[in-house]
């Protein structure tokens, strides 16, 4: 007889069953005590109160399908460098109106660092004359706000997004999608972590005048460029796509290299791009970002499928969106990242969670890849035996291994990659982040790098809004 | 002046078999005069009310209470700190470095360890996630878990069907699939009957009584008390039958079940005559065989010899027919309560129960009255927020002393079931509350045991402490019940 002929899949007739047990441990020890293989689940109530939405959406017949495509979608996603365009001939962004990261917010709800590159925003684009005319403008609605998710584009740490900004287009062959993220200015006092002060505008004219053409001049000549493929190859050089980047920033130069030297610029300003770019360890996370928004994007909008496809905080809020309930955002206060400082920074100067860098996370790589790069701890706090668990633990609320992502210390199992809803409700378990710090007063600038999680009510939020959509 | 102890973990799940135990240790210690370790549910901070604890304001079911009572302060740590030492010990090991954390949920543990079965015993308004999650995962469901709606039952059957996977549950208490015995079950000899069960004890004590024969069983697949019930339907015996009708080391069947819906069984009866093999029924109910006589007739059946079914009888018992006040029946097995009610029934007419034959013969909320009662402390209404009483005794052992105090009890019936997943040493408890209930009073007590010289805890072991107690002793529940009945006689 063959194996499928046999009722309930050959239970009857296997030698000795083995068992998975959940809640009480008494029979685990009864099957031991039978020499019974046995594996007990370290089973733990649900978040509270959520018994019903997770009866009713695991009982969803769509549901196994749709995460499976939504899953198969997400990974099959390509990601290749493609072109390098200002935001208002790419997004086509109206003059006044500036992106910014996470769910949507409003002036009054918003933290120092995004009021601060809020301000350096309008500075840049000649809005205003100076700081405090730019904030009155800004507090009297003058201009209008949007998340650089629902235009297809992701933003690091304030994620502010301004019409002249260049910004780099990934397209996914696949599923003829793009998706868009701004140049990375460098560390220290920069936009992005809600820096004004004149440096900081300066150099956002020089990377518009000057480096913003020699990049397009580069990718056009000589690309596109993988770089799902440089993701894939720096989680093997010891990155985790997240804080750590050195490795992918030195790949993608050796791509971008001979298109900038050729480019039709002057030596000089040829010479200051490339010693820009190549001074820079988080040069690459601008490229490593779009390239999970396509993955996510690819996964966005299945029917059913409880699938994580956005992990975004813009400051004050954390928000989340899932693939079966379309655009929604269910968020929660953001948590304040734990780890180590600059200088004398200390936790008192460090601003809740920001950015849209948290889509590397839902994209399964950054905290989740974090056993590839135990290095990372030096620079996030916690110890490398930490970083192991942390990606271990992972599996535990995604739907698969990536099949390209690897981590070669746990024998190069693929990355754990789409965080399921269901899976975080039930175990409790958050998703771990890395992140950059941001002070809490505008114009600080970066104070430090941690360790985050999101809110937890993110979670049950989707399920319900999951539970009556069954 | 005594010294009290709380404090509340948040988050500190464990599950409540586990804190039973660690309560018992931390009570065991020395000074310590009251001590709970529990999930802080409804019922839980009410005992914990009871015992003059204050639980802190907020501590709900997520949350673990730890609190002690003792006669000084140096007893209280002590107490603390037992209740440490035993929580850890029960705590699954942490990874070393590099280690995989345990999985976590029911599909990953499936996984990880390849698993055909999954025995699932959370409480029950978390069961439906954790059954779903393992049909989900392609593996068949041993569903312990009691208090799942019966809508849910409907709705997981039909996905298991549909994964041609099969739901034993839930409020399943025993199965046994290719010699692994899951929840309680008994340890009896492999042969060739094959046995679907919508009853736990039920099943048990056929497996129990067929070994005594000598014969044993291919496998036991349970289904769920309700399976043969309108709502249900026979969902999970029909996959069941066709099962075993595949298998080929079983050659004929026997479906046991708590009464059943008249269409249903008729139904099933006509899915099973196409089977290509004999399928018998041992379905109680009124005016039908009990569990003994219907297992007679499978042995009669099949060419095999009714032996004489193992018994102790005490002496200096009560004459026949001398006793005048009511037949008190407590048991933990619903099935051998249904057994023994449906028998009793017979020459007594109305038994109060909480189980009851007719609506109208329902026990209130206190369980009590004067005339017949059977009571099935593992019903669903009595087992909320608490172990089964085949695992935590304790209301069943208060009762025993209530009815021993009652002029209005006759004679006391009581069933004990042995085998893994029940008390290691059931005997020895219940003979100390026998010999209390006989203090000073003429009672009569009868014990039906469910149970094998397999078992760990040993048949014969355990009727011989049981008789020295004196306490009547039968492997069967309709003997046992017979026995319980001629003390009453006319009289009733």
């Amino acid at each position: 007889m063959t194996e499928t002929a046999q009722p309930l899949h050959g239970l009857l007739s296997a030698e000795s069953p083995s068992v998975a047990t959940s809640g009480v441990q008494l029979f685990a020890d009864a099957l031991r005590g039978q020499a019974v293989s046995v594996t007990e689940s370290d089973w733990q109530p649900p978040m509270e109160g959520t018994e019903a939405d997770l009866a009713k959406v695991m009982a969803d017949a769509r549901r196994a399908e749709a995460n499976a495509t939504a899953y198969a979608r997400m990974t099959a996603s390509t990601a290749e460098l493609c072109d390098v365009k200002q935001a208002k001939d790419a997004l086509g962004l109206e003059r006044g109106t500036f992106l910014h990261a996470g769910p949507p917010i409003d002036w009054e709800r918003a933290s120092g660092p995004l009021r601060g590159a809020f301000i350096g925003a309008v500075l840049f684009e000649g809005l205003a004359d100076n700081a405090e005319e730019a904030e009155k403008a800004l507090a009297a609605g003058t201009f209008t706000f949007e998340p650089c998710h629902h235009r297809d584009a992701v933003g690091p740490m304030a994620g502010v997004v301004s019409p002249s900004m260049w910004m780099y287009g990934l397209r996914d062959e696949v599923h003829d999608a793009w998706s868009w993220c701004s140049l990375n200015e460098g560390l220290g006092k920069v936009l992005r972590y809600g820096a004004y002060g004149p440096e900081v505008v300066d150099r956002l004219h020089w990377m518009t005048d000057v480096l913003g053409p020699i990049l397009q001049q580069s990718v056009r000549s000589t690309g596109p460029f993988d770089i799902k493929s440089i993701l894939a190859q720096m989680l093997q050089m010891g990155d985790e796509g997240h804080n750590r980047n050195r490795a992918g920033s030195l790949m993608l130069l050796r791509e971008l290299l001979p298109g900038m030297i050729t480019a039709d610029a002057s030596s000089t300003d040829i010479a200051e791009a490339v010693r820009f770019s190549g001074a820079n360890e988080h040069f690459f996370l601008n490229l490593g970002m779009p390239a999970c928004k396509l993955a996510t994007m690819a996964a966005h909008g299945i029917p059913g499928s409880s699938l994580v496809t956005t992990m975004a905080r813009n400051g004050t809020d954390f928000g989340i969106r899932v693939s079966g309930t379309g655009d929604e955002w269910f968020t929660g206060p953001a948590n304040t990242p734990e780890g180590l400082f600059l200088g004398d920074y200390g936790p008192d100067d460090a601003n809740p969670d920001i950015g849209d860098s948290a889509i590397t996370e839902t994209g399964g790589i950054g905290g989740f890849a974090m056993a590839a790069a135990p290095a990372i701890v030096k620079f996030v706090g916690g110890d490398v035996a930490f970083a192991l668990r942390a990606t271990q633990t992972m599996y535990e609320i995604t739907l698969g291994e990536h099949p390209m992502f690897q981590v070669p210390i746990l024998d190069f199992r693929g990355t754990p990659t789409g965080i399921d809803v269901v899976s975080v409700v039930r175990t409790g378990i958050l998703p771990q982040i890395n992140t950059g710090m941001a002070g809490r007063v505008a114009g600080t600038g970066q104070v430090g790098a941690g360790l985050v999680t999101p809110p937890a009510e993110c979670f049950p939020a989707a399920l319900a809004a999951l539970a009556t959509r069954t | 002046m005594s010294t009290t102890h709380v404090d509340l973990r948040r988050g500190a799940y464990h599950d409540s078999v586990t804190l039973l135990q660690v309560s018992r240790t931390v009570a065991d210690v020395d000074g310590v005069e009251a001590a709970q370790v529990a999930m802080a549910t409804e019922l839980n901070v009410e005992v914990l009310t009871g015992m003059g604890f204050d639980v802190p304001e907020g501590a709900g079911p997520n949350d673990l209470v730890v609190a002690v009572r003792a006669a000084d302060e140096d007893a209280v740590a002590a107490g603390v700190a037992a209740a440490e030492a035993a929580l850890s010990a029960k705590s699954a090991p942490s990874g070393g470095f590099g280690d995989a954390p345990a999985p976590r949920t029911t599909a990953a543990a499936i996984r990880a360890g390849g698993a055909e079965i999954a025995l699932i015993s959370v409480p029950g308004r978390y069961a439906t996630t954790e059954a779903l999650d393992a049909i989900g995962a392609g593996a068949s469901v041993m569903l312990f878990s009691d208090n799942v709606s019966v809508e849910d039952e409907v709705m997981l059957k039909d996905a298991a069907a549909r994964a041609d996977v099969l739901v034993m549950g839930p409020d399943c208490g025993t199965a046994s699939v290719g010699g692994v015995a899951l929840g309680f079950a008994n340890v009896v000899s492999s042969g060739p009957i094959g046995m679907v069960a919508a009853s736990g004890t039920g099943a048990q004590q056929l497996m129990c009584l067929l070994d005594a024969a000598g014969l044993g069983i291919s496998h036991c697949l349970g289904v769920g008390g309700r399976d043969l019930k309108t709502a249900v339907g026979g969902r999970s015996t029909r996959q069941a039958l066709a099962a075993l009708a595949a298998d080929p080391a079983t050659t004929s069947i026997v479906v046991v079940s708590k009464p059943p819906d008249e269409e249903v069984l008729a139904d099933l009866e006509s899915y099973a005559a196409g089977l290509g093999l004999p399928v018998r029924w041992a379905t109680l109910g009124a005016g039908r065989p009990d569990l003994t006589t219907a297992l007679e007739a499978v042995l009669e059946a099949e060419g095999h010899d009714v032996p004489e079914w193992p018994k102790w009888v005490a002496d200096g018992d009560p004459a026949p027919g001398s006793v005048t006040g009511s037949l008190r029946g407590l048991f933990c097995g619903g099935t051998l309560a249904d057994d023994a009610m449906l028998l009793a029934a017979e020459s007594l007419g109305d038994i109060r129960s909480n189980i009851p034959l007719r609506d109208d013969l329902a026990l209130g909320s206190d369980l009590k009255h004067d005339g017949h009662v059977v009571i099935d402390f593992g019903d669903d209404g009595l087992t909320q927020g608490r172990a089964h009483p085949m695992i935590d005794p304790t209301l069943r052992m208060e009762r025993i002393a209530a009815e021993a105090a009652d002029p209005s009890c006759g004679v006391l019936l009581l069933d004990l079931v042995l085998g893994y997943g029940a008390h290691q040493d059931p005997a020895g408890e219940l003979a100390e509350a026998i010999r209390d209930a006989k203090q000073g009073r003429e009672l009569p007590v009868v014990v039906s045991v469910t149970g094998t010289e397999g078992d760990p805890q040993g048949l014969t072991r355990t009727a011989e402490t049981l008789a020295a107690a004196g306490a009547s002793v039968f492997l069967s529940n309709r003997d046992a019940t017979r026995h319980a009945l001629t003390f009453l006689g006319s009289a009733s």
